[in-house]
């Protein structure tokens, strides 16, 4: 029987020839991540296991990036715990501010994820490298202790879900639009964890940026990773970023998908998700009166030199409306760089937006934008759920750069098209 | 084992930023975390809920990040169990790695209503309402994960495993 590119991953970390969903596995592992947020609870979990060293001081990964460079005392001592550690373990990919980036963007412009692999972090949005025909997947501190220590984590075998993607996309239209579409369509537990497997036309059209926007959201329809197949343009991405070794894995003709869908992109307009459910997402043209206060560009999802690019076509020779907030979060440094050299950055600030240094900040409500009771953002950010920027009261819309941009000018969610 | 006490129920999709909001997450002191547990879903569970009760919620309990600190912070309160229609897999996950025993049943969460008293089995997984008398069972644990909660989570299950290589 055939298989399908997440069971051929994982039956070949778990040295099998084959597996099937539902089987308990235990898998070998290439990458290993932690954040400021995580890794504490994961290095005290660590101690206890009552072993001193970590299994590969190059395959574990650890960033600084959540409430990094540090919003407070508190902060700053939950990163001098994991900093001391990393040190102590002499960690090759310990990421420090000045160096970090949001980690999802960060890994594999490094080249430290690669198609093929087998990964696991602790944090939910570990599913992003997907985008590289990776097995990866989210799981919590104890998890990451345990692959600390050992390099392997137990993993049930998900079943896959196939969503295949038809025709040409509409302008403005990125990943971003098709993912929250998606998770619109089947609902935030839709793909409870199973594997989301995005194939078809619309998907080899996209660039690597936009797939990895894609699988960034699996974990926000309940799945326990998202792929797609390696094509040449994940090849030409990943080429010179490694030196590693990596396996390229397809999909067979007859493998076995829990469900297939299958959508014309040409139905699908930007999308925007209203509080507070990512699920709860309609096209622009359906949003309404909507007004804002503030705009994120930025996050895992959408901090990418693309994401920038689209921002500052729409933000160019604009003004930020002078009711709003609009923050602009390149994802890492070297997008910050290129953003600069491209002139990016010049049109955000002639814009009157803010530029801010790497940092997740307020895509959790944790710095750099946290908003006050009543009041409402948009971000291109991937959770809306109650209080997740700032004040319980307050609310969060999401959508992808174009909209974005276009609203912080407009002062309330706009399409581009209606500059 | 068996737990005894009242229940607390709540709806579909309770995520982790309403079982502790990431305003808080700037430490990982269980106390400190105990103190905000489920503030924005409902701002009175944590002066009123009782060492032992039952937190009853609808499908997907947990979804959203993959932060520990969100069965950390229910243990905390001294919740006992969680009972729920459906778990996201990754606060699945990190519940039986740290020993917070979970149990799904669709048939108990749609019997239960705030403040029934409420028996579980965890070994059985038998679930008794004693304010109605009814008694559902949830679905059973597969061999290895019942392994490592019978040890009290992943960490104990392997430093049972190292000392037995040093051994
Ligand atoms: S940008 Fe937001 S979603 Fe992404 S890792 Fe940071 S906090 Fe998590």
């Amino acid at each position: 029987m055939g298989m399908t590119v997440t069971e051929k991953i994982l039956a070949a970390h778990a040295g099998k020839n084959s597996v099937s969903p539902g089987d308990l596995i235990n898998v070998k592992l290439d990458l290993v991540l932690g954040n400021d947020i995580t890794a504490p609870i994961a290095i005290k979990e660590f101690r206890l296991i009552g072993i001193d060293r970590i299994f590969d001081k190059n395959k574990i990964v650890i960033v600084l990036d959540h409430f990094a460079p540090n919003k407070d005392i508190d902060s700053a001592e939950q990163c001098r715990m994991v900093r001391q550690f990393a040190h102590k373990q002499d960690l090759t990919n310990y990421f420090e501010v000045g160096r970090m980036g949001i980690e999802h963007a960060l890994l594999p412009e490094q080249g430290l994820v690669l198609p093929g692999d087998a990964i696991i972090g602790a944090d939910s949005h570990t599913c992003t490298y997907g985008a590289l025909g990776a097995f990866s997947t989210g799981v919590g501190s104890t998890d990451l202790a345990a692959a600390m220590a050992t390099g392997e984590a137990w993993i049930k075998v998900p079943s896959s879900i196939k969503f295949s993607f038809r025709g040409h996309l509409n302008p403005w239209v990125t990943g971003k639009d098709l993912i929250l579409y998606t998770i619109g369509q089947i609902g935030v537990d839709g793909a409870l964890y199973q594997a989301m497997e995005f194939t078809g036309e619309a998907i080899s059209s996209l660039s690597v940026d936009s797939r990895l926007s894609m699988c960034n959201m699996a974990i926000e329809a309940g799945g326990k990773s998202g792929i797609i197949a390696p094509d040449n343009k994940t090849l030409d991405y990943v080429e010179g970023r490694s030196s590693r070794t990596f396996n390229v894995y397809q999909s067979d003709d007859d493998a076995q998908y829990a469900a297939v869908y299958e959508w014309d992109v040409a139905n699908i307009e930007p999308q925007v998700a209203f509080p507070h459910l990512p699920s709860n997402t309609r096209g622009i043209s359906e949003v309404g009166d909507v007004v804002i206060d503030q705009v994120v560009i930025g996050s895992c999802t959408n901090g990418r030199l693309e994401d920038l690019r689209i921002a500052a076509q729409v933000l160019k020779d604009h003004e930020v409306d002078r009711r709003i907030r609009c923050i602009i979060i390149p994802a890492t440094q070297d997008i910050y760089r290129q953003a600069m050299k491209e002139g990016l950055i010049e049109i955000f600030i002639d814009a009157k937006a803010a530029v801010s240094t790497p940092t997740c900040g307020p895509c959790l409500g944790g710095h750099m934008g946290v908003l006050a009771r009543g009041e409402r953002a948009l971000a291109t950010t991937n959770r809306n759920f109650i209080g997740r920027m700032g004040h319980p009261e307050s609310e969060v819309y999401l959508s992808g750069p174009a909209v974005a941009a276009a609203s912080a000018i407009a002062g309330k969610i706009t399409s581009p098209e209606e500059l | 084992m068996i737990y005894k006490g009242s229940a607390w129920k709540f709806g579909r999709d309770i995520d982790t930023d309403a079982i502790i909001p990431a305003r808080y997450l700037k430490t990982s002191d269980p106390a400190e975390l105990g103190k905000h547990c489920m503030e924005d879903a409902d701002p009175e569970f944590i002066n009123r809920a009782k060492k032992g009760d039952v937190i009853v919620a609808g499908e997907n309990f947990g979804c959203g990040s993959s932060r520990e600190h969100a069965p950390i912070s229910i243990k905390a309160v001294g919740i006992s169990c969680v009972i729920a229609k459906s778990f996201a897999r990754i606060f699945y996950r990190n519940a039986i790695n740290t020993g917070l025993p979970i149990l799904e049943s669709a048939e108990a969460v749609d019997g239960i209503t705030t403040s029934d008293e409420i028996q579980v089995d965890t070994d059985k997984g038998e679930i008794t309402n004693l304010t109605t008398g009814k008694v559902y069972y949830a679905k059973p644990f597969p061999g290895f994960i019942n392994d490592i909660i019978q040890q009290g989570g992943l960490i104990n299950y392997m430093r049972e495993k190292v000392k037995m290589q040093v051994d």
